[in-house]
This record gives structure tokens, C-alpha cells and sequence, in this order.
């Protein structure tokens, strides 16, 4: 048996924007493009490659045996559709892999969680769906529910569970998964701080028992403790192959990382539902550049732009603000004045951008999390997404800097204060 | 994408390649066997949420046939006043109804599958067809239950089964057969063309009226109009089922060669096309 685990050469997928970008097509639609296609065929191929996105382009790299290795890369750089090659939920396009083993992917926990079944129905469900083998789920059912800690609950149907209850339980069976190589995607984003803490404890024990590991992130701090060495993609490509600290220095410092602006591309976009597609999300500093780090004596602003395939009535595009460590700290949105609300009862189809101005004086140092959604009230939600952005904030003379000692709290305001004699 | 096995060909494969497929590709069913422990788990939870949240619970696996039986016997019985073999209306109907439904609840939860499961289709790898497989299998247990009930009404009437009650087992196979070909179509199609989801109830009925479940096949002339009438495997099936049920009609001969064939067509087809269209579910689901 060869050390080696999985050998990817020049493995690339192609996808066709106009064929994902309404999500699916009609009968109609299909017998014109089969038309359109005919007489370009008897052109001679041409035309198609326009509207096609190559997500991942000429990639190749080995995987020793027992080698745990970090993917990291922006969004839209390649990191998913790798893994979904890899774990053979779609076909590339060209090239090939070879995989030396048993593989066991964790694109998301809790696939195929059926609300209606048990806690107990859904383990052996999702431990299937998983690929596990019947007997194996049986051997392992009792460390698994000990995992979960939802032990009461194991006979209640999973849609009365809380969804801190849900994820435990899901995340436990996926724990419990004993492939030869894992394949898992930004599955430690979800949840609380305490439950990242446990999946990252679980993913070090799996690292150190020798199993093969790829290991997609937005963690940078998980991917150096997790990892010996990563690969930075970009755009579709490998840019680079180095020992994990340096290919997250090298991320960050490339200007690839998140911080202060979110782009979203080709099939990114489609992620919303109708109508609705976001284009891009910013943080603008002082000089209105998209920055990552905006100091907190100076208003800034945030712009969302983001395109309507046709009017939406009622439409309220919102920001959330968060801390690191997922406190919510305010949630406001463009049509919160109710004349511009009634003013904009209609949204006309086309690109917009809505720009909200950060008054000085409001945020503590640290970092923050920018959360998005569009939705009309009470009708529908076009999208949401509660990461899509992290910006730093430099705290440089905000109130009360003359004593150098952390503040807590989210807000540092600059509020007016009143000394006076008493007698 | 292909599995380069080992000696052991049921066994886990040693190397697993991961390339772009060309052509019609294989059936796979090495592959879905495989995965036989899914496609039991996936039957298992069609089969336990199909009731959930229902006041009546698996009642209505007996209620609608019930219920549609007494539409038939008004209408087609009573008012039209359609003949039915010299069997008590409620019994010819039922019977024509059970394996009808079962037919009909495989193709409609089956076309609707994948799109339903698309959660799964693009979070993890599997013999895709394990999904409108497992839906059409399910509709058994139904078909199971609702034939308890016709046993006792068959009491009640006084029909003695005979000895062709042996081969039931294989109109019901038929049945599967034909609601698996069908399903695998409409849910390959769904994934792209969403305009299955309002064909299907349509092309289900039009489906009922051509097949004798709400009359008898002995109405259709003798000659080559049978034969093509035959073309529909469903014909075959449910005359074929009230033959072994009630002895009514004729031992099923040529109408259920063409019938055997034309399911048989269907199912090769059906998973031909389903092999080809897989490749790109997760991409456009």
C-alpha cells in the first residue's frame, strides 16, 4: 500500500453561469439554448465560454497518509468546489483524482436530518447518509448520544429540539465518522464559541490518529493549530503550497483575505433566492477605500451593493453588527425612516447600493462581524448572510485613552460627562 | 466517475478515481448496492414520515382507496352504469385501485424526490437513483395495508381466491417496475425542468383514464386495439391484478408480454437518462 492518500493533477470544473443562474430552466428555455447551441455547434464551439466560471482550475497537489493539510482562500476561490469534487458530489470537468481509502466528507453537519424523526432516527439517518455501515452505527450509538449530551431527548423528534441541542447532535455523529481520509468544509462556522472549542478539541484528536485530513477554513487560528501545511487558492487556482503559518501570513498580507470588503462572484450570487443578488459588501474608511481596519475616532461607512432582477415591494436591506465572538451589537435597516420607507415602497429592478455612515465615537476596539439580509417584512427573505465581512477597529484616542487598559463592551462611546461642586 | 475495484467486487474499492465521465456511462449497480444500507434507511424514512403530523395517521393508506373506490362505484357504477365483469362494484374497483395507487404515489413522489432532497445531493456522495428508488418502494407498506382490507371485503362478498393468487406478487412487481422507470425520468427531469412538478399530476391522470382502473379491459375490442392499449404497462398490472384477485377476465397473455416489455423499456431508459443527468444534480439543483 502507497503512503500516498489522494493525488489531484490538473482537476478543474467549468460551470455555466447562464445555466445555474436562474437555478433551473424552463422547457422553453431549453429548447431555445438547444437551438442556439445547435447552430453554434455547427460554427464551430464558440460562444460558450463567455458566460462560464472555471471554480477551480488546473490543480495539482498529493496528499501523504496521515498528513492533515488547510485549504483556505477567500470565498468564491475554489475551496468548496475542491472538496465537492473530491468527495464526488459533482463530476470535474477535467483532469482527475486519485483517493487511497475510505473517504468521509463533512460538507455541513446534520445532512439529512429529518425534523419529523427522533434524535435516536436521525443517528442512524445521518450516520447512513454519512456512509457508515449499520453495525457500525449500533457499536457507536451510546458514545455518540454521550457526545451530544441530549440523552433526555433522544426519543423526541428533532424539530422540537433547541438549535444549540440540534447541532450537538449532529456534530456528534459526524465526530464519530471513521473514514481513512475526512474531507471537511467550514463546518466549525456554525454554533457557539463552547461548540467551536469542542469540534476543534474533536479535529485535533482526529489529526492526531493519524488520519488523512483536508480541512477547508475561514479560521485562520484553527487552520495554523490544525494544520502542518495549507494551500492558498485563488480564484479557481493554487497560489500557493507552504507550511500553514506561511500560507496564512501570505493570505492575509496578499490583500486575499475578508477583512473590510465581500465580493460576491459567479455562483455566489445565487445563493439568494429570486429576485435578489448581492454584489458586493464594504467597509469604507475615512478616505472611502475599502479597508479592513477603521479607527474609531473617525465615522465610516458601509455599502452593499446589490442587484434586483425585478421590483420588490417593501424591500428593506439590513446590516447586523456583531462582535468576534457573535454578540450582536446593533441591527439597522435603509428604510428604517419611515418617509424614505414610504418614499421607497417600490425598489425598481437594477443595481443600488445602500450606504449606511457609522457615526465616530460609537465602536470599542477589536474586531467586528458584519451580518447582511434583504427581505420585505413579513413576506419573504431574500438573503441572509450573518458572516459576510470582519473589519478591525483601532481604537487609537477614543475616550479614555490615556489609561492603556482594555475596555469591555462593544461600544465606546464618547458621552458627556458633568463634574460638579457639591457642597 | 468511476470505481476501480478489486477482486472483491462488492467491496469497498481500493482506489477511487474522480474524472470527468463521457457518454452513457454504466448502470452503476454495483454502486447502489453498495449503498443498499442507504437506500434501506431511505425507504425507512419515507415509510416513518409519511403520516407524521396527521390526525389519522396511516389511516389514509386505507381512506384513499376507500374513498375512492365509493367515487368510482357512484359515478361509474351507478350513474354511467359501466360494467364490471360480474363482480360487485366496490371489490372490482378496490382491487383496479390498489395497485393503481401505488403506481400513481411512486411516479409522484418519485419525480419530486431529488428536488426535495437536494439538501443531500449537494452536501454528500451517493448512488443518486438510491433517492426516487427508495420513495417508489415505499408506497409497499400503503399497498400492503390497503390489500388487508380488500381481503375482508373479499370475505364479506363471499370471493374465494384461487390459485392464481400466487402470481400477485408479480403484478405488483410490474407496478414497481413501471412507477420506478417513470420516476426515474420525471425526477431527472425536475432537477433541470421544474415544469415536471406541473406535469406530473396530469400526466398521472390522463394515465389513470388509459388504463382499466375505473373499467374493465374487456371493454377495449379484441385485436390489434388491445395490443396497443397493452403498450401501457399500468393495463397490464391492474387488469393482470384483478385476474389473480377475482378471477375476472382473461390469464394474462399477450396484453402482459407487451406490458412486461414496455416496463422493462421504461426502466432501462428511465436509468440511462437518470446516469446522465446525474453528473450535474449538485451543480443545478
Amino acid at each position: 500500500m502507497s503512503s500516498l492518500a489522494i493525488r489531484v493533477q490538473d482537476l478543474g470544473k467549468l460551470y455555466h453561469i447562464g445555466q445555474t443562474a436562474r437555478r433551473f430552466r424552463t422547457l422553453r428555455d431549453a429548447m431555445t439554448e438547444t437551438a442556439r447551441g445547435a447552430l453554434q455547434r455547427l460554427r464551430g464551439r464558440g460562444g460558450d465560454q463567455q458566460d462560464a466560471i472555471w471554480a477551480l482550475r488546473q490543480a495539482t497537489f498529493d496528499v501523504q497518509r496521515g498528513q492533515v493539510l488547510g485549504v483556505i482562500g477567500r470565498n468564491g476561490a475554489g475551496k468548496s468546489t475542491l472538496l465537492k469534487l473530491l468527495s464526488r458530489i459533482t463530476e470535474p470537468t477535467e483532469g482527475q483524482a486519485e483517493i487511497h481509502g475510505r473517504v468521509g466528507s463533512l460538507l455541513e453537519v446534520g445532512t439529512g436530518f429529518h425534523p419529523e424523526l427522533t434524535g435516536r432516527e436521525n443517528i442512524y439517518l445521518n450516520g447512513a447518509i454519512l456512509g457508515m455501515r449499520r453495525t457500525e452505527i449500533e457499536r457507536k450509538f451510546d458514545e455518540i448520544v454521550a457526545f451530544s449530551e441530549v440523552e433526555k431527548f433522544i426519543d423526541t423528534p428533532v424539530k422540537r429540539y433547541s438549535s444549540g441541542m440540534y447541532l450537538r447532535l449532529a456534530f456528534a455523529v459526524a465526530a464519530h465518522l471513521e473514514p481513512e481520509i475526512l474531507l471537511v468544509d467550514e463546518v466549525l462556522a456554525v454554533g457557539d464559541a463552547e461548540f467551536q472549542r469542542k469540534c476543534l478539541g474533536k479535529m485535533s484528536a482526529v489529526a492526531q490518529e493519524g488520519r488523512t485530513v483536508l480541512f477547508v477554513s475561514h479560521n485562520m487560528s484553527a487552520v495554523t493549530r490544525l494544520t502542518e501545511e495549507a494551500i492558498v487558492l485563488d480564484r479557481g487556482r493554487i497560489v500557493l503550497r507552504a507550511p500553514s503559518a506561511e500560507a496564512v501570513d501570505f493570505y492575509m498580507t496578499s490583500g486575499l483575505g475578508q477583512e473590510g470588503e465581500r465580493v460576491w462572484q459567479g455562483d455566489e450570487r445565487l445563493t439568494s433566492s429570486g429576485p435578489f443578488h448581492p454584489l458586493a459588501l464594504r467597509v469604507l474608511d475615512g478616505r472611502g477605500r475599502a479597508s479592513g481596519q477603521v479607527v474609531s475616532t473617525q465615522p465610516f461607512e458601509v455599502e452593499f451593493e446589490y442587484q434586483l432582477d425585478q421590483e420588490i415591494a417593501g424591500l428593506r436591506v439590513g446590516l447586523y453588527l456583531l462582535t468576534s465572538r457573535g454578540e450582536p451589537v446593533f441591527t439597522t435597516f435603509d428604510t428604517d425612516d419611515p418617509h424614505d420607507f414610504e418614499r421607497l415602497r417600490q425598489r425598481p429592478a437594477g443595481r443600488h447600493v445602500s450606504r449606511c455612515r457609522i457615526p465616530a465615537d460609537l465602536l470599542n476596539e477589536g474586531r467586528f462581524v458584519l451580518g447582511v439580509n434583504a427581505s420585505s417584512y413579513r413576506v419573504r427573505s431574500y438573503f441572509t448572510d450573518e458572516h459576510a465581512l470582519t473589519f478591525t477597529v483601532d481604537g487609537t484616542g477614543a475616550p479614555g485613552s490615556q489609561w492603556p487598559e482594555h475596555r469591555s463592551g462593544p461600544l465606546r462611546p464618547r458621552l458627556e460627562w458633568r463634574i460638579e461642586d457639591r457642597r | 466517475m468511476t470505481a476501480a475495484t478489486t477482486a472483491g467486487a462488492l467491496a469497498e474499492p481500493d482506489v477511487v478515481l474522480v474524472r470527468p465521465t463521457h457518454g452513457w456511462g454504466g448502470f452503476n449497480l454495483r454502486e447502489l448496492w453498495r449503498y443498499r444500507e442507504l437506500v434501506y434507511f431511505l425507504i425507512w424514512r419515507d415509510i416513518k414520515v409519511r403520516y407524521k403530523q396527521t390526525v389519522l395517521g396511516a389511516a389514509w393508506a386505507i381512506l384513499k382507496p376507500l374513498l375512492t373506490m365509493v367515487i368510482f362505484a357512484v359515478i361509474f357504477g351507478r350513474l354511467a352504469r359501466i360494467p364490471t365483469d360480474e363482480v360487485a362494484p366496490p371489490l372490482f374497483y378496490f382491487a383496479g385501485l390498489i395497485p393503481w395507487l401505488l403506481f400513481q404515489d411512486g411516479v409522484s413522489k418519485a419525480g419530486n424526490s431529488l428536488v426535495a432532497s437536494g439538501h443531500l445531493v449537494t452536501k454528500v456522495y451517493f448512488p443518486r437513483m438510491a433517492i426516487p428508488l427508495a420513495s417508489v418502494v415505499a408506497g409497499v407498506v400503503d399497498t400492503g395495508l390497503s390489500f388487508l382490507v380488500l381481503l375482508g371485503m373479499m370475505a364479506i362478498y363471499g370471493v374465494r381466491p384461487t390459485a392464481a393468487l400466487l402470481t400477485l406478487p408479480l403484478f405488483l412487481l410490474l407496478a414497481l417496475v413501471t412507477a420506478l422507470g417513470v420516476g426515474l425520468w420525471l425526477s431527472a427531469m425536475n432537477v433541470t425542468y421544474r415544469d415536471v412538478g406541473y406535469i406530473t399530476p396530469f400526466l398521472v391522470q390522463v394515465w389513470m383514464y388509459a388504463s382499466p382502473v375505473a373499467y374493465s379491459a374487456t371493454l377495449i375490442p379484441e385485436g390489434p386495439w388491445r395490443l396497443i392499449y397493452g403498450l401501457n404497462p399500468m393495463a397490464g398490472v391492474v387488469q393482470g391484478f384483478r385476474w389473480a384477485l377475482l378471477g375476472v377476465g382473461s390469464p394474462p397473455s399477450a396484453l402482459m408480454a407487451a406490458s412486461l416489455v414496455v416496463a422493462l423499456l421504461l426502466v432501462i431508459s428511465g436509468a440511462v437518462y437518470f446516469r446522465r443527468a446525474e453528473r450535474t444534480f449538485a451543480d443545478v439543483v
